[in-house]
């Protein structure tokens, strides 16, 4: 490896390395603005400035200059020092230094360098630039006074997320970050660009002067508006999640986070269970623990094992799931499903649900395929993955179901089954030379009457264009559900004789049904006493007969498993509202009045029977690309229909209780499908 | 004889438009005259030629102009090879590149086919100026002459394919700059990209591409025909060739004019524009090359020569041999503060020191020229002066700081002075500014 010098001190680098970078690797700090390791380099700011030899006796841009051998790079002569102070003191003269009545203040990086880098006053004695406010969407708040113009956001916007919406206008002093015609950031992602900006130009709309980030508690957890499992970090004060902030994860999120998952939690507030009801009289009212699960293990004695089911919801952590599955299988019940959308996937090989190249190892791919999937709105941070290759110009990608905008381009291949039979020619030739083909199936492919046939038929066009290979294997089925995974994974699936989801709800099929975060499934037919433990007012709580009222996502400690198949641990951030418990802890207090105690007395202890049980939760943040899968065990034979695959994602920003409660949401939807009309007329 | 040039000697021969700019007139000044023979040379014959001819950049940078097509790629490989002609001739003071296209647009379509020959581009995009609407004109109907005469385009009598695009610009002065000029032509905001990569690595649509002056382009026709000795024996070792000088401001007939390299400044306002008004005493200074340079003085005007390395040696730059001369009548501050308008004005906004630097020098300037100012205010200027040249991105930065600190350079005392006077007049006060309004 090349080696340079920093500050007289030797350090390898590896070929293509910039300057910044190397000094980074040497241990010194450089100042920068526009600069981010994820976004095209820029080289706007000027504060990443430093004296590079041989070179021009003047400051080089240490952002974009490629690192050579023997280069002698100083970052702490006077040059350097001058250079970044009056680069510090430009940025300053035009910033408005309001930053008492700054949200971003505390985490802004112009405050920390200007502490670091910069002079101690201004010399500046004119008047200062001021800014109109753009409107940028329900997501983003806009000072445009404080922007430094680093253009972070704009390069986010058009290479990360895709759309163009966000650009700079005008030029010298009067150049202005906006939105075309301020319309609203169409994207997903556009909560990003508030985490991206060094300074309070962007800052986050909905959470706009609710907290000074050192008031905050932080607590690092996981998830799960969709099946990826990004991590986050839930900032909480008191009873209340602030905000939700993305943590790193290479593998996962990037440094990214989707709208849904970052802006969501105001539902945490809204809507909420906290505290049990019983249906008297036709009508929902407040009751005790012991009546309303006295009034649930009355009806689960009196009724035969057969006539009782359990359906498992989108949020669900592993643990609340094993102990539901134990307790049914306990009295005797075959009737347990978690595929309330009635998806026909589980059983079988593990791999025949996974997104098996995982979520990083799809980069690889050559040439992949969407069945009935829409990743934009299904998994945002998947699609980016999939944009990122496309532009570097290393990934062709087609697509059989709906047509819509993914933000890279597609050869589109038919809407329905039938079209997998019939690709174009040169798609199909494309795919048989790939090295690395993939296969994405979602749940608009399998959610259906005839998912099992389509899964057999994509499973056996998989294996007829080598997706699963020798050391590859790009068969992926891609989860909207955050707690599917975990559900198969234990086996939360109607055993020999048993129901699945779909027919539980059906008219006179059970009598008793338990709805464990169940919202997303029409339960309004059946006649059978309905159980609810959930969260938020919502759906399943609606028609329920009894409702125990549970914890949300970032109020119990839980397992969850995403669609790749890595099992990660989310912590607890605050506590469940008023009289609400852990999920875990309600149904092992309802397995006592059963009659059928459940062996475990603390989340520890379910924790290791759940691993003694299914050894795969153990490995925590593990996934393994690359495993064989017999193909041709999947799906079943079956007529395929001729209906075309539908996304199960209608509305990104209402597909769960927490998101359908949260204001913030209602208001991106609305902005996005206005967006849509507008676009259409 | 005026000047140092002979007329037997001038490339120009149309410079005033005297006689027919079309096809016909250019052969008969002989244009097109023999192109076929350089074309068939080797590649590397024409880029030794002009190396051998000494011809540097004429836009401003004085760059040598074969050693820049020598770092073409040798051989074409997966991206073709373009060759853009940078018409955006917008230096306050310049209008040399105007003249030619208006008056021997031929000169510069011949010098295209033979660059692109040497660069083996078989495109040439030629980026006008928004102004420069009758430039458009003339160059475009000259354009259709030479297809019409199948002197370029494909199958054409030279035996090497080539077009010539012309296109036009919105005006911004930004977009004389080679990397934006780039930009601008792919259809975005004309703004500076950051080198390295250099544009003969990944330039227009990321392919190696050569941007080249006008006027560098117009004359390589003539020195291939009258040979690379010929034209290095005009001027001062390492300043070689003939210049088209524009000289304007305070002359008795300010001009565009043909003149050899290093003729002096004193005979080329002299000679050439019937000197300065109210004899050369009353000269107070010179900006030698447009507006982005330093200005010189009088008493250094008198053995300045008009070449790249005298007027180095004086802090100031040949430029674009944009001679803006200023007598004594002239408010030196005040001329300053309106060209640090104008650089605040053309300002990409890109990079920070000269987004927010350029505005500032432009205000502290402007209180300069009435006065309503604080001595120490000098020193603070040129250190923000300082900060903005050689921080940024392209040259703008380093443009608008040059012609602040000449100012401050030889007439600091003027300023100082006008200072002072100021402040008498409203009493030394704190506040006195608000007190008199």
């Amino acid at each position: 490896m090349p080696i340079a010098k920093v500050n007289g001190v030797e350090v390898e680098f590896e070929p293509g390395m910039t300057v910044l970078q190397v000094a980074e690797r040497a241990g010194h700090e450089i100042p920068r603005f526009c600069y981010h390791e994820r976004l095209s380099i820029a080289g706007n700011c000027r504060m990443c400035l430093v004296e590079v030899k041989p070179g021009p006796p003047k400051p080089q841009a240490s952002c974009a200059l490629p690192a050579a051998e023997n280069q002698e790079i100083f970052t702490d002569t006077p040059m350097v020092k001058k250079a970044r102070e009056g680069v510090m003191e430009f940025l300053l003269i035009n910033h408005p230094l309001d930053c008492p009545i700054c949200d971003q203040g505390g985490e802004c990086d112009l405050q920390d360098q200007a502490v670091g880098y910069g002079r101690d006053g201004s010399r500046y004695a004119e008047n200062k630039r001021a800014v109109d406010e753009k409107y940028m969407g329900p997501t983003i708040k806009t000072v445009m006074t404080r922007c430094i113009q680093c253009t972070r956001c704009v390069r986010f916007v058009s290479e990360i997320a895709g759309v163009e919406d966000i650009g700079m206008i005008s030029r010298g002093e009067s150049a202005e970050i906006t939105t075309y015609l301020e319309q609203a950031v169409g994207s997903e992602l556009s909560g990003n660009v508030n985490d991206l900006c060094p300074v309070g130009a962007l800052t986050h709309r909905p959470w706009a002067f609710n907290y000074r980030p050192w008031e905050l508690k932080k607590t690092e957890t996981i998830d799960v508006h969709d099946a990826l499992g990004s991590n986050i970090r839930a900032d909480a004060r008191g009873p209340e999640v602030m905000r939700v902030l993305p943590r790193v994860h290479e593998g996962i999120n990037e440094e990214w986070l989707s709208d849904k998952s970052r802006y969501a939690v105001d539902g945490l507030m809204r809507q909420r269970l906290d505290r049990p009801y019983v249906r008297r009289d036709g009508k929902l009212q407040p009751a005790t623990w012991a009546e309303a699960l006295g009034a649930v293990a009355e009806r689960f004695n009196a009724a035969k094992p057969n006539k009782i089911g359990a359906i498992a919801g989108d949020l669900q952590d592993a643990e609340s799931m094993k102990a539901l599955m134990d307790l049914m299988d306990a009295i005797g019940s075959p009737n347990l499903d978690c595929r309330q959308d009635g998806a026909w996937i589980g059983g079988g090989e593990r791999g025949g649900y996974l997104f098996n190249s995982t979520l990083a190892g799809i980069e690889q791919a050559d040439v992949v395929l969407l069945v009935g999937t829409n990743p934009r709105l299904e998994a945002p941070l998947l699609n980016t993955r999939l944009r990122k290759q496309w532009l570097a110009g290393k990934m062709r990608i087609g697509l059989i179901g709906e047509q819509a905008s993914l933000t890279y381009g597609y050869d589109y291949l038919g809407a329905g089954p039938a079209s997998l039979g019939k690709l174009s020619k040169d798609f199909a030739a494309a795919l048989k030379g790939a090295q690395k083909p993939a296969v994405i199936v979602g749940m608009g492919a399998l959610a259906r009457d005839d998912g099992a046939a389509v899964l057999k038929a994509v499973a056996d066009f998989a294996a007829a264009n080598g997706v699963v290979r020798d050391g590859w294997n790009g068969f992926n089925v891609l989860h909207t559900a955050a707690g599917r995974v975990a559900g198969l994974d234990m086996g939360f699936l109607p055993r020999a004789g048993g129901l699945p989801a779909v027919d539980m709800v059906k008219k006179g099929k059970l009598d008793v049904l338990f709805l464990l975060g169940a919202d997303e499934i029409d339960a309004s037919a059946t006649a059978a006493f309905k159980v609810y433990l959930g969260s938020h007012g919502d759906r399943g709580a609606h028609g329920a007969d009894v409702i125990l009222p549970g914890a949300a996502y970032t109020e119990k400690p839980g397992l969850y498993v995403n669609t790749e198949g890595r099992v990660q641990m989310a912590e607890r951030s605050i506590f469940p509202k008023g009289e609400a418990r852990e999920d875990w802890a309600i149904i092992r207090a309802l397995s006592e009045r059963v009659g059928q105690t459940l062996p475990f007395d603390s989340l520890a202890a379910l924790r290791a029977k759940l691993m003694a049980d299914h050894p795969g939760f153990g490995q925590v943040d593990y996934v393994a690309p690359g495993q064989p899968l017999n193909l041709k065990a999947l799906g079943a034979k079956g007529s395929l229909g001729a209906a075309a695959f539908a996304s199960p994602v209608k509305d990104f920003y209402m597909t769960n209780p927490i998101a359908r409660a949260s204001a913030t949401m209602a208001e991106c939807s609305a902005a996005a499908s206005g967006a849509r009309a507008m676009a259409a007329e | 004889m005026i000047g140092v040039l002979e007329d037997k000697d001038r490339i120009f021969t149309n410079l005033y438009g005297f006689h027919d700019w079309g096809l016909e007139g250019a052969k008969q000044r002989g244009c097109w005259n023999a192109t076929r023979d350089m074309i068939r040379q080797p590649r590397t014959w024409v880029i030794d030629q002009i190396k051998n001819s000494g011809l540097r950049g004429r836009g401003g940078a004085g760059f040598g102009t074969g050693l820049k097509w020598s770092f073409m790629p040798k051989e074409v490989g997966a991206r073709p090879h373009y060759l853009v002609v940078n018409a955006d001739e917008s230096e306050p003071g310049t209008c040399k590149d105007r003249e030619i296209m208006r008056n021997d647009p031929h000169l510069l379509i011949e010098g295209c086919l033979i660059a692109s020959y040497a660069m083996q581009a078989h495109a040439c995009y030629i980026y006008l100026r928004g102004e420069y609407v009758l430039e458009r004109e003339r160059l475009e109907a000259a354009v259709k002459q030479a297809y019409e005469a199948r002197l370029i385009g494909k199958n054409n009598v030279h035996g090497w394919d080539f077009d010539v695009y012309i296109h036009h610009g919105a005006g911004a002065y930004i977009c004389g700059e080679e990397t934006a000029l780039l930009e601008s032509l792919e259809g975005k905001k004309g703004q500076p990209r950051l080198k390295p990569p250099f544009p003969a690595g990944a330039g227009l649509y990321g392919c190696p591409t050569t941007v080249n002056n006008v006027e560098s382009i117009a004359v390589v026709g003539t020195i291939l025909r009258r040979g690379a000795e010929w034209f290095a024996g005009f001027g001062r070792p390492n300043n070689t060739g003939t210049k088209l000088m524009c000289v304007s401001g305070h002359v008795n007939k300010p001009c565009n004019v043909e003149e050899a390299m290093s003729i002096p400044m004193k005979q080329l306002l002299e000679e050439h524009c019937g000197g300065v008004k109210g004899g050369w005493g009353n000269l107070k200074a010179v900006i030698p090359g447009g507006s982005s340079v330093a200005m010189i003085p009088a008493e250094q005007c008198e053995d300045a020569l008009m070449d790249f390395d005298s007027l180095r040696d004086l802090k100031s730059g040949l430029g674009t041999a944009a001679v803006i001369v200023m007598d004594k009548s002239t408010d030196l501050v005040k001329a300053i503060a309106r060209i640090s308008y104008f650089y605040k004005h053309e300002s990409c906004g890109q990079c920070t020191p000269c987004r927010e630097g350029t505005g500032w020098m432009w205000r502290v300037m402007e209180r300069m020229a009435v006065g309503e100012a604080d001595p120490k205010e000098i020193d603070i200027l040129l250190d923000v002066a300082s900060q903005v040249e050689g921080h940024t991105i392209c040259a703008l930065g380093d443009a608008a700081a040059w012609p602040i600190q000449g100012l401050f350079r030889h007439f600091r005392h003027e300023v100082e002075e006008r200072i002072s006077n100021y402040r008498s007049r409203r009493g030394n006060f704190a506040g006195a500014t608000l007190a008199a309004e």
